[in-house]
C-alpha cells in the first residue's frame, strides 16, 4: 500500500513540459508563425509552444489568467482592450496586416474572378433560387476578426440578408477555411494567408478581396506579464527583417 | 503522433480513475444500501453529468474556476496559483464529469448483493469490515472493473470540458482528444487519422477487457 502511495505521488508529481513558453496566436498564422518559430529554434535553440485559435478566445483566456507569455491577435482590437484592462503592460506592436480571400474548391466550379471577386457568392445566391443549397463559409464575427471583415465585406455588398441561409461559421478562420472547401459549399471568406500556404493551394482557388471593402485587419502583439527571456527574445526577433520576410510570403503586408 | 497530448491523457485518465475509485465505492454502496431523504437528488446529482452538454458544464466549472469565484479563490490561498488553463483544473473538472461512469455501475453491483448475506456474514461473527472486504468486494469485483474502464475510456474521449477549462495548452492540458482537433484545424488529415486510430484501438480494447472479464465471470457462475 506504501508503495502504491508513493508510485501515486511520483505520478502526480511528474513534471508538466516545463519551460518552454506558450504562445497564443490567431489561427490565420498557422503557417506563417510555424516556420517563424521552426527558423528561431534552429538559430536560438529555444523551443516554443504554439497555440491556434480565434483572438477574441485568447483575449478572454488572457484576461481569466492564461499562462501565455506572448499574444499574436489577428485585430489589434483585443491587444488594446487587454492593455486598458490592465492584463498586459503596453500597447505591443503592430506585426503584420492580414488580406481577406474569397476561397472555393479547387475545379468545381467557374473560376473566380479578380474583378468581381464575390462572384461565387452571387452565383451561390442564384443556386438557391433553383432549390440548390451551396453553402458560404465565414468565421464566426462574434470572436474572430476575419469573420468581422467578412461580415463587413458582404453588408458593404448588400449581401448579408441574402446569403443568411446559406452561411456556415467557423469557430476560427482555419476550421472556416476546411468549411469553405468541404462538398457542400461553394466558397468563403477567409485568411489570405491560410490559402497561400503549400498544403492548401492545391485544394482551392482563390482571389484577394480589396482591402478597402473591410476595415484594415491591423495585426498587434503583445508580451504578457510572464513573459520570460525566450518569449522576449522571439517577440524581437519576430519584428526583425527575416521574420518580416517569412510573413510577407503568406500574403501578409508589413510595411 | 502528439506523445506530449497521449501523455497528458493517460495521466488525466489514470488520476481520474485513481481519485475516483473510491468515492465510486463509497458513494456507489452508500446510495446502493442506505435509504435517506433526498437520495433521490443524490443519484440525480450524479447522473447529470451523463446528460449535461459538455458546454454547460465547462461553463460553470470555468466561473467556480476563477480566482474571483468562491472555489478558485480557495485553491489559489492553498496552492498559489489558479485551476483554470492548469493540469489541476482539468483534473478537477474530469473528475466531475466522470462521477455517472464510476459511481453508478458499482451502485449497480452493489445493490445485486442480497441483504441476508450481509446479515449472515454478521451473524458468524465478521466485522462490518470483514465482511465488505471478504464477503461483499468479491461480488461486486466486476462492477468496479467496469466503473474504472469506463472512467479510464470515457477520460480519454472527453472534450469539451476540458476545452473550455483548460484552453489546449500544449504539454498541460492539451489531451489526444483536443490534440486531434487541433490536427484538423491545422490541416494535418494524416496527423489527426493516427491519434485517432490509436484512441479507437485504446478505448475498444479497455472496454472488451472488461466486457470480456465480466462475461466469464457471468459464464462462470451462470
Amino acid at each position: 500500500m506504501r508503495i502504491l502511495l508513493l508510485a501515486c505521488l511520483l505520478f502526480i508529481a511528474a513534471p508538466v513540459f516545463a519551460g518552454a513558453p506558450i504562445i497564443a496566436a490567431a489561427s490565420n498564422l498557422q503557417f506563417a508563425l510555424e516556420e517563424s518559430a521552426e527558423r528561431f529554434t534552429q538559430q536560438t535553440g529555444h523551443t516554443l509552444r504554439l497555440n491556434f485559435g480565434s483572438s477574441g478566445n485568447f483575449r478572454r483566456q488572457i484576461a481569466q489568467g492564461a499562462p501565455f507569455e506572448l499574444f499574436l491577435s489577428a485585430n489589434e482590437s483585443f491587444v488594446k482592450a487587454l492593455y486598458q484592462e490592465g492584463h498586459v503592460d503596453n500597447e505591443g506592436v503592430l506585426y503584420a496586416r492580414g488580406r481577406l480571400a474569397w476561397a472555393q474548391p479547387k475545379g468545381k466550379y467557374p473560376p473566380p474572378d479578380p474583378h468581381a471577386p464575390l462572384n461565387g457568392v452571387h452565383e451561390a445566391i442564384a443556386a438557391l433560387d433553383e432549390g440548390l443549397r451551396q453553402r458560404i463559409a465565414i468565421a464566426s464575427p462574434e470572436h474572430a476578426p476575419y469573420g468581422v471583415a467578412a461580415q463587413e465585406v458582404l453588408q458593404n455588398a448588400g449581401l448579408w440578408e441574402t446569403t443568411e441561409p446559406l452561411r456556415i461559421q467557423g469557430e476560427n478562420v482555419s476550421q472556416t477555411l476546411q468549411f469553405a472547401l468541404s462538398d457542400d459549399a461553394r466558397g468563403g471568406l477567409v485568411a489570405y494567408s491560410l490559402v497561400l500556404a503549400s498544403t492548401l493551394s492545391e485544394r482551392s482557388e482563390f482571389v484577394l478581396i480589396p482591402e478597402t471593402w473591410h476595415t484594415p485587419l491591423y495585426q498587434r502583439m503583445v508580451l504578457t506579464p510572464q513573459a520570460g527571456d525566450v518569449a522576449q527574445a522571439f517577440y524581437a526577433w519576430l519584428q526583425q527583417a527575416e521574420a518580416q520576410t517569412i510573413f510577407q510570403q503568406y500574403g501578409f503586408n508589413t510595411d | 503522433m502528439d506523445w506530449t497530448a497521449l501523455s497528458v491523457s493517460l495521466r488525466l485518465a489514470g488520476l481520474t480513475c485513481l481519485f475516483l475509485l473510491p468515492i465510486g465505492v463509497w458513494l456507489g454502496r452508500t446510495l446502493a444500501t442506505a435509504h435517506f431523504r433526498g437520495k433521490g437528488l443524490c443519484e440525480a446529482l450524479v447522473a447529470l453529468p451523463l446528460v449535461l452538454p459538455p458546454t454547460v458544464l465547462g461553463f460553470y466549472l470555468l466561473q467556480q474556476f476563477g480566482r474571483d469565484a468562491p472555489l478558485g479563490s480557495m485553491w489559489a490561498s492553498f496552492t498559489g496559483g489558479g485551476l483554470n488553463f492548469t493540469f489541476s483544473g482539468i483534473l478537477l473538472a474530469s473528475l466531475i464529469a466522470n462521477l455517472p461512469f464510476a459511481i453508478q455501475p458499482i451502485q449497480r453491483a452493489f445493490e445485486n448483493v442480497p441483504t441476508n448475506l450481509r446479515e449472515a456474514a454478521w451473524c458468524s461473527g465478521l466485522s462490518p469490515w470483514q465482511t465488505f472486504l471478504r464477503i461483499e468486494l468479491p461480488l461486486v469485483w466486476p462492477g468496479i472493473l467496469s466503473a474504472v474502464a469506463l472512467t479510464f475510456a470515457h477520460t480519454l474521449g472527453e472534450f469539451g470540458v476540458i476545452l473550455m477549462v483548460g484552453g489546449a495548452i500544449d504539454g498541460e492540458t492539451r489531451t489526444l482528444a483536443i490534440a486531434i482537433y487541433d490536427r484538423v484545424q491545422a490541416f494535418d488529415e494524416q496527423g489527426a487519422a493516427r491519434m485517432s486510430a490509436l484512441l479507437l484501438l485504446v478505448s475498444l480494447t479497455t472496454l472488451g477487457l472488461v466486457y470480456g472479464l465480466a462475461g466469464r465471470r457471468r459464464w462462470v457462475r451462470g
